[in-house]
């Protein structure tokens, strides 16, 4: 079974951010690999130990996100694909999709996986766009995947507590959640191991795909604050004997 | 311009958030001249249809199929498609649920058209729309305008407007028509099988007046102890954000937000949490919100009633002792 994994690299958690017209600085920043993306290649990873075949770890993005390319090749990801673009952050979202789809038509794959969401766009929609341009059948924030007789039982996470069962075939695209599974550390055999495998690098140009954009985010900013917070200073000390009192005589609460 | 509103329903329950979505298209249908017409898809589902007629819409489609009566992606698709293509909305208008995520894009993908997703806001600014949504996991807004032909495809996050600001119909009711669709079993690749909730859990949330909150600040396991601590000072439930349900930290039935429990207790101390709209929405109906986090423009400051800028781990001992005396 060959598993394709759409790995976002996007800034790390803690990161303090410089908003530059409609992204960010890039510069002095860490970068990290988007977290449900993390669990998609470890889901890749253990159905690749149970049924065979290679995992591919795919990235869009500039020369950075190489980096984490090379962190699934270190975890156990087989080979990588590195799109190469500098101006991937313009990109809306059926335009990311339709340029991953043109590198991915070109595989043979059984399976490809996303993460539900990127940290940093949010869109949540380049997993179901790429199977609806790849005409293959999806299913999404998916927290079980069963693979047999060729197809698949997956479970679906619905809001609230809800799951439900989906029978799937394939080959298919399926968006992760977070916490389907345990992910790994790479080791230090690992890194060593991913020194030899292969990353190819291919441009947007040369894929030759031609994207419209069908919107176009303007600017981003930070959001106007809607509520009055009541900020609490000092020691930690000073701070926790202010947050009692007023928990116990203004809200009263406690 | 013409505004359609797709309604959801689960087994013939509404998904309330598309009353929010409604109230959205009535919002974005005042601010210029337009009409509001909302749509509902399944099986059997006609009162719902009535339902909706008596809001004010100018009025309701009903799509009906055998092959609709369970969701599927591939199914919906087939069936929107058709009735957005002769119904020839400008805007098209969703609730921001799993749902929507699940077969949305790919419907706007269908038709060539993009989807502004997760929506919090619009304005109107001479006459061109401009849609407001989060990136950055909240820390940032966006403006966001669409450059193609309509129609334009948008989803609302839940809580984003006030289903109770719904006007109701002016005389009566709105006109109900079903619209038939074509929709092959073929056509349909994945197989819905049986919802199901986790077995049930021991601890209810909803049920606590106070919940003390942990987040990834927490960094590791055996810091939960200070957080139990600082909880049982104050008489508190412990809950936590997905992360550390994910990790295995905390059992999920702990877990606050979308996928969670959702809470309205009469404080919640949130510690070590961004604040990322899907936990957000598990907590905010909370009656006093204290947040305290190391980093002053993290998003979870924005719903708090009192804020702490600080290492939690500096916090929390010192507010179980805090606590502790004034217990006396
Ligand atoms: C479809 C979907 C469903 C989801 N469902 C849920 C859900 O039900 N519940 C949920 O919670 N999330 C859910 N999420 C995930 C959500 O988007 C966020 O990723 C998650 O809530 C972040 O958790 P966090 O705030 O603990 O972690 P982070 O976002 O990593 O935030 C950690 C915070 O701790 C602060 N911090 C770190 N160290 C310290 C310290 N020493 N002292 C003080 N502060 C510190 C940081 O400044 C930061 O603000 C869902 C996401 C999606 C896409
Ligand atoms: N530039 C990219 N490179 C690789 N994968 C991506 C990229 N953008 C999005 N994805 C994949 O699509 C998922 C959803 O992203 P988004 O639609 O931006 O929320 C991510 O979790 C990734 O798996």
């Amino acid at each position: 079974m060959n598993i394709l994994v759409c790995i976002k690299q996007v800034p790390a958690k803690d990161a303090p951010l410089a908003i530059a017209g409609n992204w960010i600085k890039e510069s002095d920043i860490g970068f990290e690999m988007n977290e449900p993306d993390s669990y998609a290649l470890e889901e890749a990873l253990r159905l690749k130990e149970k049924h065979g075949g290679e995992v591919i770890a795919l990235s869009l993005g500039p020369e950075r996100v190489k980096q984490t390319i090379k962190e699934a090749l270190a975890k156990g990801a087989d080979r990588g694909i590195h799109i190469a673009d500098d101006n991937f952050a313009q990109l809306d979202p059926l335009g990311t999709a339709k340029v991953i789809a043109a590198a991915i038509a070109g595989q043979k794959v059984d399976l490809v996986l996303t993460g539900l969401q990127s940290d940093d766009h949010g869109f949540g929609q380049t997993g179901v766009l790429l199977a609806a341009l790849l005409n293959l059948p999806h299913a999404t924030l998916i927290m079980q995947i069963d693979v047999q007789d060729g197809k698949m039982k997956l479970k679906r996470e619905l809001e609230a507590g809800w799951f439900q069962w989906i029978e799937c075939p394939l080959p298919a695209v399926l968006t992760i959640q977070s916490g389907i599974n345990k992910v790994r550390y790479a080791t230090l055999k690992g890194i060593m191991a991913a020194k030899k495998k292969e990353i190819a690098m291919i441009t947007r140009q040369a894929l030759g795909v031609t994207v419209e954009p069908t919107q176009k985010i303007e600017k981003i900013y930070v959001p106007t604050k809607t509520k009055k917070t009541e900020f609490l200073t000092g020691t930690p000390k000073e701070a926790a004997a202010k947050l009692v009192e007023k928990l116990k005589f203004e809200a009263r609460v406690i | 311009m013409k505004i359609l509103v797709i309604a959801e329903q689960r087994q013939g329950k509404w998904n309330n958030s598309s009353f929010e979505t409604l109230v959205a298209a009535q919002q974005i249908a005042s601010a210029g001249s337009a009409t509001v017409s909302a749509l509902v898809i399944g099986k059997g589902v006609a009162v719902l249809a009535g339902e909706l007629a008596s809001k004010n819409v100018a009025e309701v489609l009903l799509v009906e199929h055998d092959l609709l009566d369970a969701y599927t992606p591939d199914g919906y698709c087939a069936a929107l498609k058709q009735v957005i293509e002769s119904a020839k909305p400008d805007l098209v208008l969703f609730p921001h649920t799993y749902q929507v995520r699940d077969f949305a894009p790919k419907l706007a993908a269908m038709l060539g058209k993009g989807m502004v997703g997760d929506c919090v806001g619009f304005r109107s600014e001479g006459g061109k729309l401009i849609f407001v949504r989060q990136m950055f996991q909240g820390k940032t807004a966006a403006d966001v305008t669409f450059t193609g032909a309509v129609p334009w495809f948008v989803s609302f996050q839940s809580g984003a407007f006030r289903a109770d600001q719904l006007a109701a119909h002016p005389n009566g009711k709105a006109p109900v028509n079903a619209v038939s669709v074509n929709v092959n079993a073929a056509d349909i690749r994945t197989k819905p099988l049986e919802l199901f909730k986790e077995a049930k859990s021991a601890v209810d949330l909803t049920q606590a007046p106070l919940i003390v909150a942990i987040g990834r600040g927490i960094k590791a396991p055996e810091n939960i102890a200070q957080a139990e601590a600082v909880a049982k000072a104050m008489g508190a439930e412990l809950a936590a954000s997905r992360p550390i349900c994910d990790e295995g930290w905390l059992p999920m039935e702990r877990q606050i937000g979308s996928s969670g429990q959702t809470v309205a207790p009469k404080l919640y101390l949130a510690l070590g949490i961004s604040g990322a709209i899907q936990h957000v929405v598990g907590m905010k109906g909370a009656r006093t919100i204290v947040a305290v986090n190391k980093d002053q423009n993290a998003p979870i400051f924005e719903i708090a009633d009192y804020g702490i800028v600080a290492d939690i781990f500096e916090i929390m001992p010192a507010l179980t002792e805090e606590l502790q005396k004034a217990k006396g």
